[in-house]
This record gives C-alpha cells, sequence and structure tokens, in this order.
C-alpha cells in the first residue's frame, strides 16, 4: 500500500485534464505550492491565475469566468475554500449552478503543527447546506484522481476535500461513482461508514474486530453529496448498528448526513467518532489523531459499546 | 448625436415609469437606486452594448453584471423594453413564480449572473473580462456598482485584481447617489476621496453626471479606448432621480410608492417627457 500525497495526484491529474481541454482555467489564492496547483502552472502559465490572498475574489471571479463557458478549477486550503468565501460561493456559484470546481486541500485536523485555525472541521457542513453543491471527500490518491475527472466530466459546483499528509492507497477500493458508497468489508454484526482518511481507520478497526469475533461492513462514503441512501439503508437493515468516522465535527458532516437518511427511513442505532465540537490544536497528524479520538482503536471500542 | 441623445432620454423616462408602476404592484422593491442608476442603464441598454435580445446567449455580446443587485426593476424595464421577454412580465415583479425575481437571476432571459449579496459583482465581472481575454474576443464587460456597496471589502480585492490582470476590457461603473439604506453615504462609511481609491488600486477613473446623457455616452467611449488598465466611471447621480418626493430620500431605497405615489409620479415623469419632447 503505496502512501502519497492526494494533493500531488490533483496536480497532476489537472495537467492530464489540462493537455485535453482546452476549456478548463485554474485559479489559486497563494497557494499553488501546497495545492499543487502549481503543477498545472508550469504547463498552462495562460490558463492559471493567482489571485493572491483574496479568497472571496477568487471563488466569485470564478462564477463569472465559468458563465462564459470555462471549467474553472478553485484551489486554496480548505479553511479558505469553505468559511472566507461562503457568501461567494453561495451566491455567486451555486445559485448559478456554476461550472466551479472547489478543490481544496489541508482539510480536516491532520493539518497538524498549524494548529486549529488551520484545521477546516467545519468544511462540509458549511456546503452540505447549499443546493447544487456536490461534494466528495476521496479516501486515496487514486480515488482523488477520480474524483477530479468526475468533477470535470458533471455539470455544476463541485467542492472535493484532500487532506495534507500522505495517505496509503487502499486495496480494492473499487471505482468511485458519484452518489455511490462502496462496501469494502461485508460483516453482518456492524457496520462502519466513513469518509477520506478514516475509511483507513476503520478497515484497522475491522481487521482488530474479526480477531474478537466480530465481523464488520465498511463503507467508503465518498461521495457525500449526493449520498448513497440507499446503500446506507441496505447496511443498516443488515447489521442494525452503525458507526459514522469522519475527520470533521460530528455536526452537519457525514455522520449528520447517514443520521438523515436513516431518521427518515430505517433508524437504528447509531453511533460516531469525529471531533466533538471543539477546536482543534497544534501537534503532529499521528498525536492529534489520538488526542480527538479519530484512530481505529476507538472505533472498536465504540463498536464493542454498540454490540453489548 | 442630438437624436441618439433624445431617444436614451426618453427611454430612460419610460424605465422610470416601468419602475413605478412595477414596484407600486410588487408592494416591495427598491425605488431610490433604480431611478439613480436608469439613465446608465439606458445609456449601456439602447446604444453602448452590443447585444441581441432575439438570441440572448450569443457569445460576441457585452457582458453587463448589475452589483447593485437590489435595482433590478431598472434592469428589468431595459430588457423588456429591447424585447428579451414580454413587457407583460414586468407586472410579475417578486410574485411567486415570476421570471422576475426580487434580485436578479439567471431564470431571467437576459442575466447572466445572478447577484444581490453586495460587494461580490465586480469579482463576476472580472471573470468575465478574463473570460474574453483568454478567448481574445472582443467582447467588453459592464459592471454597474453601487455606492452603499463598494464598502464592502470584497469589492478592493476585485479592483485590485482587474489591475494586476490589467482587465482593459472592463469597465466598472459606480452609481454614486450618496445615499444608503441607513442615510448619507458619508456619515454611514465615508468613501471620500473615491477618485483617489480607485486611481492608487490601478485604474482610470472617469468622472461624469450620471443623468447627463452626452456625458455618460463620452465616458463609456472612452473607457474603451484605454488600454492596459480597466475603467470606472464614477457617475454621480441622484437617489429616486425624476421623482420629485423620491429625490435624495435614504426611505425609498426600499419601500415601494403607494397607489397615490405612483399617480404622482407617473405625472411628473409624463410631464418630463413632455417637456424633453418640446425642446427641439
Amino acid at each position: 500500500m503505496e502512501a502519497q500525497y492526494a494533493r500531488d495526484v490533483y496536480g497532476k491529474t489537472l495537467v492530464e485534464l489540462g493537455k485535453k481541454h482546452n476549456n478548463i482555467v485554474v485559479f489559486d489564492a497563494d497557494l499553488s505550492g501546497s495545492t499543487r496547483t502549481s503543477f498545472f502552472r508550469k504547463e498552462f502559465p495562460e490558463r492559471f491565475f493567482n489571485f493572491g490572498v483574496a479568497e472571496q475574489n477568487m471563488v466569485a471571479s470564478a462564477a463569472g469566468l465559468a458563465s462564459c463557458g470555462k471549467i474553472v478549477f478553485v484551489s486554496t486550503f480548505a479553511m479558505f475554500a469553505t468559511a472566507r468565501a461562503l457568501d461567494q460561493v453561495r451566491n455567486s456559484v451555486c445559485l448559478n449552478k456554476a461550472n466551479v470546481k472547489i478543490v481544496a486541500t489541508h482539510g480536516g485536523i491532520t493539518v497538524g503543527e498549524d494548529g486549529a485555525s488551520h484545521q477546516a472541521l467545519e468544511d462540509i457542513n458549511l456546503f452540505r447546506a447549499i443546493p447544487n453543491m456536490q461534494i466528495i471527500v476521496p479516501a486515496d490518491g487514486p480515488e482523488a484522481r477520480e474524483a477530479v475527472i468526475t468533477a470535470y466530466n458533471t455539470p455544476g459546483p463541485f467542492y472535493i476535500r484532500l487532506g495534507r499528509s500522505k495517505i496509503p492507497s487502499l486495496e480494492n477500493r473499487g471505482e468511485f461513482v458519484l452518489g455511490k458508497g462502496v462496501c469494502l468489508e461485508n460483516g453482518k454484526d456492524i457496520a462502519i461508514v466513513a469518509c477520506g482518511i478514516m475509511v483507513q481507520q476503520a478497515l484497522e478497526a475491522t481487521a482488530a474486530l474479526k480477531k474478537e469475533g466480530v465481523n464488520a461492513t465498511v463503507v467508503n462514503m465518498a461521495s457525500l453529496k449526493p449520498i448513497d441512501s440507499e446503500l446506507i439503508i441496505a447496511v443498516a437493515k443488515k447489521c442494525n448498528k452503525l458507526i459514522v468516522c469522519e475527520e470533521h465535527q460530528v455536526t452537519g458532516g457525514l455522520y449528520s448526513a447517514v443520521c438523515e437518511v436513516l431518521a427518515q427511513s430505517y433508524p437504528v442505532r447509531i453511533d460516531r467518532i469525529g471531533v466533538e465540537n471543539q477546536f482543534g490544536q497544534s501537534g503532529s497528524p499521528k498525536e492529534l489523531m489520538e488526542f480527538y479520538g479519530l484512530t481505529a482503536n476507538f472505533i472498536v471500542e465504540k463498536a464493542k459499546k454498540l454490540l453489548r | 448625436m442630438k437624436n441618439k441623445v433624445k431617444h436614451l432620454k426618453s427611454k430612460a423616462t419610460e424605465i422610470r415609469k416601468l419602475i413605478i408602476k412595477m414596484l407600486t404592484r410588487a408592494k416591495s422593491g427598491h425605488p431610490g437606486g433604480s431611478l439613480s442608476s436608469t439613465d446608465i442603464i439606458s445609456c449601456l441598454y439602447f446604444d453602448v452594448i452590443r447585444h441581441d435580445p432575439k438570441n440572448p446567449k450569443w457569445p460576441g455580446r457585452d457582458r453587463f453584471h448589475l452589483s447593485k443587485g437590489h435595482c433590478c426593476p431598472a434592469l428589468y424595464a431595459a430588457l423588456a423594453l429591447n424585447g428579451y421577454f414580454s413587457d407583460k412580465e414586468l407586472m410579475t415583479l417578486r410574485k411567486l413564480g415570476s421570471m422576475l425575481q426580487g434580485h436578479p437571476d439567471t431564470v431571467t432571459p437576459g442575466i447572466e449572473v445572478a447577484s444581490g449579496s453586495l460587494g461580490q459583482g465586480l469579482s463576476v465581472a472580472l471573470g468575465m473580462a478574463i473570460g474574453a481575454k483568454l478567448d481574445k474576443a472582443d467582447w467588453r464587460t459592464y459592471c454597474l456598482m453601487g455606492d452603499g456597496e463598494i464598502q464592502e471589502g470584497n469589492i478592493w480585492e476585485a479592483a485590485m485584481a482587474a489591475a494586476h490582470f490589467k482587465l482593459d476590457n472592463l469597465c466598472g461603473v459606480l452609481d454614486y447617489n450618496h445615499f444608503q439604506i441607513d442615510g448619507r453615504v458619508e456619515d454611514i462609511m465615508n468613501l471620500e476621496p473615491i477618485t483617489n481609491k480607485w486611481e492608487s488600486f490601478g485604474w482610470h477613473v472617469i468622472q461624469c453626471d450620471g443623468h447627463n446623457i452626452e456625458e455618460l455616452l463620452d465616458a463609456f467611449s472612452k473607457a474603451a479606448s484605454i488600454k492596459q488598465k480597466p475603467t470606472i466611471i464614477i457617475a454621480q447621480t441622484v437617489k429616486g432621480k425624476g421623482v420629485s418626493f423620491m429625490e435624495h430620500v435614504a426611505d425609498f431605497h426600499g419601500r415601494a410608492p403607494s397607489p397615490e405615489e405612483e399617480k404622482i409620479a407617473l405625472k411628473e415623469l409624463s410631464d418630463i417627457d413632455e417637456d424633453e419632447k418640446n425642446i427641439q
């Protein structure tokens, strides 16, 4: 399982798409080195615009350019792409169904040492409430590539959330399809629904549970919006107990999305792994995952509790 | 030129009458800024911009973006008078299911991008101007802003970027009517020295009387000749222009006329029209 930066994959995928399609334009806000849009800038300087540290202007300008038939990829850190430019995303991008694809890096707590101000933990919540927005949180590098290509090929606004750190590529992940989750394990005792880096943790937890005779289903729900309601209901019917895992506040993200589906259609017992209504802090990604209860061990503990 | 000016003046009066009628029926909306921007919109939609109302998506069209979206009654009237849609639609303004929303939306033929949340429009317009440059196309982008609106920080981000990207195909217009909802702009949040601000951000600045058709046409023509930098036309206007009891009155920023006020307003506007016709 080779680990790689999903943002490296993003940069390379942009170049790949840029070679095929003249209508791709890329905007960044002074973070092109970190987001890897610099790869595109080097290949296609005439189709790259650096907006400096001005995310609101960047996002609204992207909506204007998209109205001229371009497909605009907009990148910065997740914190600034979402919270800083929220009004522009809502009113200039989503209200117009603009072909603006926001691919943000440095999502979640694993931003690490930069601390709370840079750890986007509310981004999915903010965007999930906006009509017309489509949201993908890829679980590994190759899935990031498929998500970016999907966003290019699918009309309308997208938010793709990538992390800062390297992530291992998952085996047998299957193909990413917008609006579809994928079962990576098929146990009957409990279902674990996860996205992003938490899919890996869910798989590790499943391996540990197996040793104790507990068989879990693991769903990679990279497509948060539209979400795969059918699959969520199916695994709820099969397992009757769920744990949802995300590198995000427990309000408004994947846990909320799964609860919304099940509350309406098939209520079951459901617990969560996520950041519990608090800000992050400085630390290494590994330390922070432990501190905020986001590792496989915590999933195992919650699973056992739910099964008691 | 004389005939053109006369034509644009009479179109402006038609727009003003429609604004009053639309807002009276809608029972809400923004007459003050709609009336102050009417002559600017009349010049743009009946002379300056290249467009094809029968083919609103004609790729070679100039783009107009109403950043001060609340003044859309003036724009809707201009679009209807150009034949983008039937003028019967105008009286559905702000009603459920109408193609004429309270703030601009792409459901209206001729509206490029929705607006209404202030401060974003100059960014949207600069995105359009980038689009023309990328396609090496010669169409221009016009963006109408309000004076209260440019208190938004986003405007100044866009101002910096448009100059940085040397977008000489972008022309901003400031409808400087000196009133915002809560009172005089000078008292709420002063914009002066406004010319220096735009110049220091790298823009070419043209000052004009926003109700003088000759001055406006001259300003638009000069703006098109400026190279390597964007241009802003700072148009001095009168809030509520054309209706005596609305002029310079902050209350009419966001209050619709009553049926009685409508009658008086329409009479005044008809008188203006008569006066114009008699000046030969």
